[in-house]
């Protein structure tokens, strides 16, 4: 439930670089750990943000969690979609459940996220 | 932590497993809204083997439990049940509690979080004519919530259970294993709660399962009794709020004699409660939680109340919250609660949320 071709963070996003973009969501684990998804608050196009800063909330029936981006950027796209179907991020939360899409500021920034085997390993402890 | 004897059965059934009161408990099986529906319209079932289960005995029993509870036990006949509160002298609240009277006995059901405090309280308060036994040795629960309960039930016990009215109990066989059935339960559906030995908790379990109940974990338990209305422990209640401000004053009898918790209780009808228990209906996305705070208006310093339980209905498919609201005499139309930044206005209403 790991895909090999994700970066993560320690706070259960991935992101996904494709070149000077980057898809960010939240990982399966973070998913199931939350629940029954019931609102997802996403920022506007265009705001900036710096890397792990909180971009918007996760609310499941039961709590609410912070969303921090992994890599700073400008967001250029937001999953409107969750709006109305936050449970979206429950059912399939690699791939229609993207939240943002980001132009990175430094790329490079990617690189020092986790793989998914090192992802793997922190979840396995 | 404590676990109960379907803990095998829980992680079988992949639920997600917290702790709860010091118990390893089932959250939630296939999620919580798909639990909370399952009651809603057909048949739940949950496990509260984590409840404290107490047997009060002896030939004070009826005179010590009726000084110390809020509710007239003179009400009460063999097999019936009542819901009850123990207040502490200034009438806040050590627990709320079902009690059953049974041939031999009082069967006291008390909130899992609070049972070694209410063993405690009443081991230090009772004469010494009274036994009072912890059964959490031997005994499990378990509770068959919804429409469907009593289709899923009847085809398992060879008695007749439509004699079984709200908040009576029977002892009766199911699918071989003795229990104590009552008509109760904590979700605001029709239900029936089983208390019975350990060894038998599979056999019934499972046994319902086939029938057709769904398994339910905690966090439907919560939404189910806060679209009910149904105040808990340690949001609602505590030690310094009385059931009069949580909105059950029918189970506060003053007329039935000295209890305690009753003159400051009294005192504090004459006087005016400080605060009362409303429900609040949000059209924001926003999720209200316990402990936030509620603003007569926009642009107010002051909190005039504060949210004891939120959750996102199901039903309603709104967020819901429970409140204090110290202007209650006012008889606020809305009010406004503070979400991180944002003030989310919600409509006052009267609870419950849900009425079947």
């Amino acid at each position: 439930m790991i895909p090999e071709n994700l970066k993560y963070s320690k706070e259960h996003e991935w992101v996904k670089v494709e070149g000077e973009t980057a898809l960010v969501g939240i990982t399966h684990h973070a998913q199931d750990a939350l629940g029954d998804l019931v609102y997802i608050e996403l920022p506007k196009v265009g705001a900036k943000l710096s890397s792990m800063q909180e971009f918007g909330v996760a609310e499941s029936v039961k709590t609410v969690s912070t969303l921090y981006c992994p890599v700073g950027g400008e967001v250029v796209a937001v999953n409107e979609e969750l709006k109305a179907k936050p449970e979206i991020v429950n059912e399939d939360p690699y791939e229609k459940g993207w939240m943002l899409k980001v132009k990175m500021s430094s790329p490079a920034e990617a690189g020092i996220l986790l793989s998914a085997k090192e992802y793997g390993a922190l979840l396995a402890k | 932590m404590k676990q109960t004897p379907l803990h095998r059965n829980h992680l079988l059934l992949k639920a997600k497993m917290v702790e709860f009161g010091g118990w390893e408990m089932p959250l939630s099986y296939a999620g919580i809204i798909s639990e909370h529906q399952a009651v809603r319209t057909s048949a739940g079932l949950f496990d509260i083997g984590h409840m404290g289960q107490i047997k009060v005995s002896g030939s004070d029993a009826f005179s010590s439990l009726q000084l110390l509870t809020c509710n007239n036990l003179s009400l009460l006949s063999p097999y019936k049940g009542q819901y009850s509160v123990l207040c502490n002298e200034r009438g806040g609240t050590i627990d709320d509690l079902f009690i059953y009277q049974l041939p031999d006995y009082f069967f006291v059901v008390a909130n899992a979080s609070n049972t070694e405090k209410v063993l405690n309280w009443l081991r230090s308060r009772v004469t010494p004519y009274t036994q009072i036994d912890h059964l959490e040795e031997t005994n499990a629960a378990l509770s068959l919530q919804g429409p469907k309960a009593a289709a899923v039930l009847q085809p398992l016990c060879n008695t007749d259970i439509t004699g079984i009215k709200r908040n009576l109990s029977m002892r009766i066989t199911v699918k071989g294993v003795p229990v104590l059935v009552t008509k109760t339960g904590y979700t605001g559906e029709d239900g029936f709660e089983f208390f019975f030995e350990k060894a038998g908790a599979k056999q019934l379990w499972e046994g319902l399962i086939d029938k057709g109940a769904i398994p339910c974990g905690l966090g439907a338990r919560d939404t189910l009794r806060l679209e009910a209305g149904l105040p808990l422990y340690g949001h609602e209640y505590n030690d310094e709020t009385s059931p009069l401000e949580v909105g059950y004053k029918w189970a506060v009898k003053m007329d039935k004699g000295d209890f305690i918790g009753k003159e400051a209780l009294q005192k504090m009808e004459r006087e005016g409660l400080p605060q009362k228990l409303f429900g609040l209906v949000f059209d924001s996305k926003v999720i209200p939680r316990q402990g936030f705070s509620v603003f007569k208006d926009v642009g107010e310093k002051e909190p005039i109340g504060t949210v004891t339980s939120g959750t996102f209905s199901p039903t309603l498919k709104r967020p819901i919250a429970m409140a204090f609201l110290k202007n209650y005499r006012e008889n606020p139309k809305e009010v406004y609660v503070k979400i991180r930044d944002v003030l989310a206005k919600a409509e006052v209403i009267a609870l419950p949320f849900y009425k079947k």
